[in-house]
């Protein structure tokens, strides 16, 4: 079985591509930075964020609709996190529901709060699904490390991307064998089999983290990572970092003093 | 000859209290290969990790004269390279270059010995211009290669693995067994599978219930029906 939905338009070859991890990392941070820091009212500025992250996608040439489809990943959680913004927030009345016993009103800024976190989370997710659709996983874990990020939170993502296709394997087999068996039974009885089916895994994969260890033993390891260091920034990167770290600045400008 | 490994006695227990091993002896001589037959359980793995100090030993096992302790273990591992069964635990990287080179940066080799002995390991096992590649991606017969180099790559004496053949289909066997054969260096191959055993290795020893039932020549051991049979390697259905 095989899976790669982490990062599979990471082949391509466009300029995105071919920038350095490490640029790409911190100037995604930084977008979402400004982003996130952008206030509520300076609706155009989101405007202007948005076309800025539709250019880069469209230079990408990573699918359009792959990227929206994989941007709805983001709504439930939004929505769980903010939906009673809109009926807790003060301010004028958009509308006011009587619900059984419950009297429930609804403000415009609320809804604006509501929607505006949306937005950010929105532009948020679509820059971060840029950078991993554009990035192999194993550059982005090498431009962490560049970047110093501590090497055990490396090592721990490094690990997650090269098992987590594993352990799917794994359940999905778990289900197989499940479903051949399966001849019906009470919704207890059938939920019960999911928390088996997880204890089981559980217990499978913290014995394989032994066996891996083990292996890693056996080749020297003696819990110090060492790595080879890596080609340096080009002229290329320099320039993508520096454009986009002016227009991001500039729009931070004109929201604060402008607008 | 050189005595590359030697155990003397070799005991050992679970934490569970079951045994594993029990009075084992025996040496592996350079330019040896020796298979290591035995059934399901016999304490074929358990006697391989203790080949290059995994498990302790308290001196039974000796590498080239010198008991394994906890100070020589880093060179015990540049000796015996280990190979494990599933190649889903021995390659941990994102990317098949980085996996090889594993071994070669806890060794201390510097950049370009580290690219040099990493491109050498994957042509030695056929797998040449696969760095970067993620081992998720590749199919078992690749990956059981890959994790051959792995070991190659930290240039080892003698090289131990644990159930090369198992899983694969019987082109993949073949075509591992064949790599093996080319492999010019002291090999010690844990398995049941007796059609690689009689290929690869002139020296067979059986292993069962923790104790070496018999340690000899392959072709003679292999013709011994009733000692097969007896230790769970009876090659065909029992009679009557």
């Amino acid at each position: 079985m095989k899976h790669s939905f982490l990062d599979q338009y990471s082949e391509g070859n466009s300029l995105i591509h071919r920038l350095d991890p490490r640029t790409k990392l911190i100037t995604t941070l930084f977008f979402i930075l400004v982003v996130v820091l952008t206030p509520v009212s300076r609706w155009q500025a989101f405007v202007l964020y948005f076309a800025l992250v539709a250019t880069l996608i469209i230079i990408s040439r990573v699918p359009v609709l792959y990227v929206l489809r994989r941007s709805l990943v983001i709504i439930p959680f939004v929505v769980l996190i903010a939906i009673f913004i809109p009926f807790f927030k003060e301010g004028e009345v958009a509308g006011s529901y009587n619900i059984w016993v419950w009297e429930l009103t609804v403000t415009h800024s609320g809804i604006q709060v509501f929607l505006n976190i949306l937005a950010k989370a929105w532009l948020s997710i679509l820059s971060l699904i840029l950078l991993t659709a554009t990035t192999r996983f194993s550059h982005l874990l090498k431009g962490m490390e560049q970047l110093r990020l501590p090497r055990v939170m490396v090592m721990i993502l490094s690990f997650m991307y090269r098992y987590i296709f594993v352990l799917v394997d794994e359940v999905m087999r778990m289900k197989q064998a499940r479903d051949s068996r399966n001849l019906g039974g009470g919704r207890l009885r059938q939920i019960r089999t999911v928390g088996n089916m997880i204890g089981t895994l559980f217990i499978r994969s913290y014995e394989r983290g032994e066996r891996v260890y083990a292996a890693m033993m056996a080749r020297g390891f003696d819990g110090q990572t060492r790595t080879l260091e890596n080609p340096a920034f080009g002229q290329r990167d320099f320039l993508f970092a520096l454009t986009l770290g002016l227009v991001l600045v500039s729009a931070v400008v004109l929201n604060l003093w402008y607008l | 000859m050189t005595e590359i490994i030697k155990v003397d006695n070799l005991s050992f227990g679970y934490p569970d209290g079951q045994p594993a091993l029990s009075g084992v002896s025996l040496a592996v001589h350079r330019g040896e290969t020796i298979a290591l037959i035995g059934p399901n359980g016999a304490g074929k793995s358990t006697l391989l990790l203790h080949f290059n100090g995994i498990l302790h030993s308290d001196g039974a096992v000796r590498v080239l004269g010198k008991a394994i302790n906890d100070k020589n273990l880093k060179w015990v591992r540049g000796k015996v390279g280990l190979v494990f069964q599933n190649p889903d635990d021995q390659l941990f990287s994102p990317t098949v270059f980085e996996d090889v080179a594993f071994g070669p940066l806890n060794m201390g080799y510097d950049e370009a010995q580290v690219r040099e002995v990493v491109a050498k390991a994957l042509e030695w096992v056929g797998m040449g211009g696969y760095e970067k590649r993620s081992p998720h991606h590749l199919s078992l017969g690749e990956k059981k290669r890959i994790a051959i180099a792995t070991v190659l790559a930290m240039n080892p004496e003698v090289l131990v693995i644990d159930e090369p053949t198992s899983n694969l289909d019987p082109g993949s066997k073949w075509s591992l067994i064949e790599l093996l054969k080319g492999l010019e260096i002291t090999k010690v191959v844990a398995s049941h599978d007796l059609e690689l055993v009689e290929a690869l290795c002139p020296r067979a020893i059986i292993l069962d219930g923790g104790e070496v039932i018999a340690d000899g020549d392959t072709s003679q051991i292999l013709a011994d029906e009733r000692l097969l049979a007896a230790h769970g390697l009876a090659r065909h259905r029992p009679v009557g």
